[in-house]
């Protein structure tokens, strides 16, 4: 099973005659991933390095048959993007592109969930069924195939704790990174309900770090429905008190976005929340093995 | 008021040497109608209130811009919400001329980016001349969470009938606008929310179909029961929403939100943050920012690509990625060091951005080590070896470096370093471990 991509994920990128765009399309298709072509406006009609491009999503999915895209295109056109994506009938849409306005977003994001389209991202890594397929930039050779679910706020870090995950022995079923901004088309949750309904994941990997609430909200859903076991690490425990935020926050959601608060929501939730990137490996074992 | 000199016009220039003379652009005269009365219940109390760093907690890259009290009042008068008569100033003599303008009596607030300034006496009720110049006087220079206090708004004080709070903001975890009103206004927010939350009202909005007049209506409502103060309200509520959706902010606050004794609705106070991500739509914003020296070094960094927030520690650290870049900080405290700053090099690794992060990070005196923490995906291991060899080519190393690369072309990094002074570190823990013994030990 695995969730997001598999087998079938046929993948157009959105920006492909872009210089990350046309790379990381290269490094898709060596992984295994099936990239459909790629799409530039005006840039139509012809093939950079063997991939078709095309002029509009409209276009191009009429054409190949792709269900997901991923997108690389600058800030200032993205949120168009995504939504030519949408309305051209894609059905999952990953978004590595960062610095959208917010207020964008919150349309984007209202307008997504009309059409029945679901949206990774902006400012992502991308996700990755290994041994399936990968859509977007994380380093194909870290991942192994295995049984746990990892969800992530970050990139790099992500690829810190899944290297630590894959050294143990134990691969990954699905990593989703839901991205790093305010507001992104996917959060924990998300993606939890997806894993939840997963069979192939067995167990749950949460990468999270200070700012805002979706870790709480998390915590919440593990302790209630999740059904599996689930470790967690969160970065920013010695971010400097000047630079917190958490005010508007604070209001809406009751929590403060703190390392604290969100180690301890998590912990009350049952789910133990590794030192150091090293531990979620080992965390990982010690609740499968009780579990 | 559309013939007055524009207020906000004059805010985009926060060079303070340009402001020695009356004369100067910091000194705009306005000509709004006062909604004033002498009365006895003068604001005075300045609060803490939600919106300190709003979306500044997380040390990713995004720093949106805060704005101080003035600079946010001259969004509100452009959005044509009603503030009191008001002048900035920036010396007790100035504040004396402000004073006769706008009539007593007068508080002066000072105008700093951090919260609590009432409690540390930055806001003063002046009800002579003499109060006025010598309260002025008192609060400029004055230091605030150490922040100094160069500017003073002197405004006319109203008599308060009624104190609201009303803001419009992000709601990210449900990805949806939000107005929130409260009657509790002049106090800290955060407070209410805590202690009486049924005394907030929150009204998410659809950002497709924007702020409805219904919704304005339920949220004055909500604040009171005069009809004519209702409809006031509402018509405020909505100017802040365009206001907010117009300019692409984070937030929009006003607290308090205050009736006067002749039944006018002013906006006594201006919170307003600007979202980072949309400033590329509103190019003149970038003039808002009144940075720090502490921010003036971020802003320096972002520009040559990378994040960079100084720290008090000795361990300088240089990460590609914030997740990473945190959670090294994080294991270097767990091993008893102090990490020196947050710098994220970003996704690329070019030799002059490592050549740009070295440099940043020795300019900070009491660095003693530094950890190069290097998970290679899409960054390249060599890449990065080649730009710490470039960096210290024609000058040798200032400190110990430890550096730790993994991930895509590691070997060939590793080769490339053999027999420099570079000490190589095998993992993450490893790097730490050994930058804070380089440091010093613990």
């Amino acid at each position: 099973m695995a969730i997001f991509v598999d087998e079938n994920t046929r993948v157009l990128v959105q920006g492909i005659t872009g210089r990350d765009g046309l790379f990381h399309a290269g490094k898709m298709r060596e992984y295994g991933t099936q990239v459909a072509g790629g799409v530039t406006p005006g840039k139509g009609s012809q093939t950079v390095e063997g991939f078709e491009v095309f002029d509009s999503m409209h276009e191009a999915v009429q054409r190949t048959g792709a269900n997901t895209s991923v997108i690389f295109v600058p800030q200032r056109f993205a949120a168009d993007a995504i939504i030519e994506a949408a309305d051209a009938g894609i059905k999952l849409v990953v978004c590595i592109s960062e610095g959208i306005p917010v207020i964008d977003m919150l349309r984007v994001v209202s307008y997504l969930a009309k059409k029945g389209t679901r949206l990774i991202g902006p400012n992502c890594p991308g996700v990755i069924s290994p041994g399936k397929s990968k859509v977007g930039i994380l380093p194909g050779q870290i991942f192994a195939p295995g049984k746990i679910g990892v969800v992530s706020r970050s990139g790099t870090l992500t690829y810190e704790i899944v290297s630590h995950i894959t050294k143990s022995g134990l691969g990954q079923s699905t990593c989703v990174g839901v991205g790093g901004d305010p507001v992104t088309g996917s959060n924990f949750l998300d993606v939890l309900e997806l894993f939840r309904d997963d069979a192939e994941t067995e167990a749950v990997a949460l990468v999270g770090e200070i700012g805002g609430s979706d870790e709480e909200e998390a915590a919440r859903f593990i302790k209630q429905e999740l059904g599996k076991p689930a470790v967690a690490f969160i970065a920013g425990r010695t971010a400097p008190k000047g630079k917190r935020m958490g005010h508007a926050g604070a209001i809406i959601s009751g929590s403060s976005g703190t390392a604290e608060e969100k180690v301890e929501t998590l912990n009350a939730a049952g789910v133990p929340v590794a030192e150091e990137p090293a531990q979620i490996a080992t965390l990982l074992k010690e609740r499968l093995h009780e579990a | 008021m559309a013939d007055v000199p524009a207020y906000h016009s004059t805010l985009q220039t926060p060079t303070l040497e340009l402001c020695s003379s009356p004369a100067c652009i910091f000194w705009p005269p306005l000509y709004l109608p006062s909604y004033t009365s002498f009365g006895v219940d003068f604001y005075v109390r300045q609060c803490e209130n939600l919106t300190q760093a709003l979306f500044g907690v997380s040390l990713r890259p995004k720093v949106n811009v805060k704005l101080l009290e003035y600079q946010a009042k001259g969004f509100f008068d452009r959005a044509d919400i009603p503030i009191p008569q008001e002048r900035l100033v920036l010396s007790g003599a100035q504040a004396r001329t402000a004073a006769q303008e706008i009539d007593l009596p007068c508080v002066l607030k000072a105008q700093v980016g951090v919260g609590g300034r009432g409690k540390a006496g930055g806001v003063k009720l002046a009800h002579t001349m003499e109060e006025v110049e010598s309260h002025a006087d008192a609060i400029l220079g004055m230091e605030i969470k150490g922040e100094r206090v160069e500017r003073l708004l002197c405004c006319h004080a109203v008599d308060i009938k009624q104190e609201f709070y009303a803001s419009v903001t992000t709601d990210r975890t449900n990805r949806t606008l939000l107005l929130m009103v409260s009657p509790a206004g002049g106090v800290d927010i955060e407070e209410v929310a805590r202690s009486t939350p049924e005394r907030i009202l929150k009204i998410p909005v659809d950002p497709l179909l924007g702020l409805q007049a219904y919704q304005t209506r339920r949220a004055a409502m909500f604040l009171t029961q005069e009809k004519d103060i209702q409809k006031q309200l509402a018509s405020v509520l909505a100017k802040l929403y365009k206001m907010y959706v117009a300019n692409d902010l984070s937030l929009a606050e006003i607290n308090p939100l205050v009736v006067t004794n002749d039944g006018k609705v002013i906006a006594l106070d201006a919170k307003v943050i600007i979202d980072d991500n949309g400033l590329f739509r509103h190019p003149d914003f970038e003039g808002y920012r009144i940075l720090s020296a502490d921010e003036k070094l971020e802003q320096e960094a972002k520009g040559k690509g990378l994040s960079y927030i100084k720290l008090s520690g000795n361990v300088g650290c240089i990460v590609n990625g914030a997740g990473l870049a945190m959670a090294t900080m994080d294991l270097i405290k767990r091993y008893g060091g102090e990490p020196a700053n947050f710098l994220d090099v970003g996704g690329s690794s070019s030799p002059e951005k490592m050549i740009a992060a070295i440099d940043f990070v020795t300019r900070d005196r009491g660095v003693r080590s530094i950890f190069v923490n290097i998970f290679g995906g899409i960054t390249r291991c060599d890449d990065i070896a080649n730009g710490l060899l470039e960096a210290t080519k024609d000058a040798p190393l200032p400190l110990p470096v430890v550096v730790r690369l993994t991930g895509t072309n590691e070997d060939e990094a590793r080769k490339m370093l053999a027999g420099t002074s570079f000490i190589p570190a095998i993992d993450m823990a490893d790097g730490a471990k050994k930058a804070i013994e380089a440091a010093g030990g613990r």
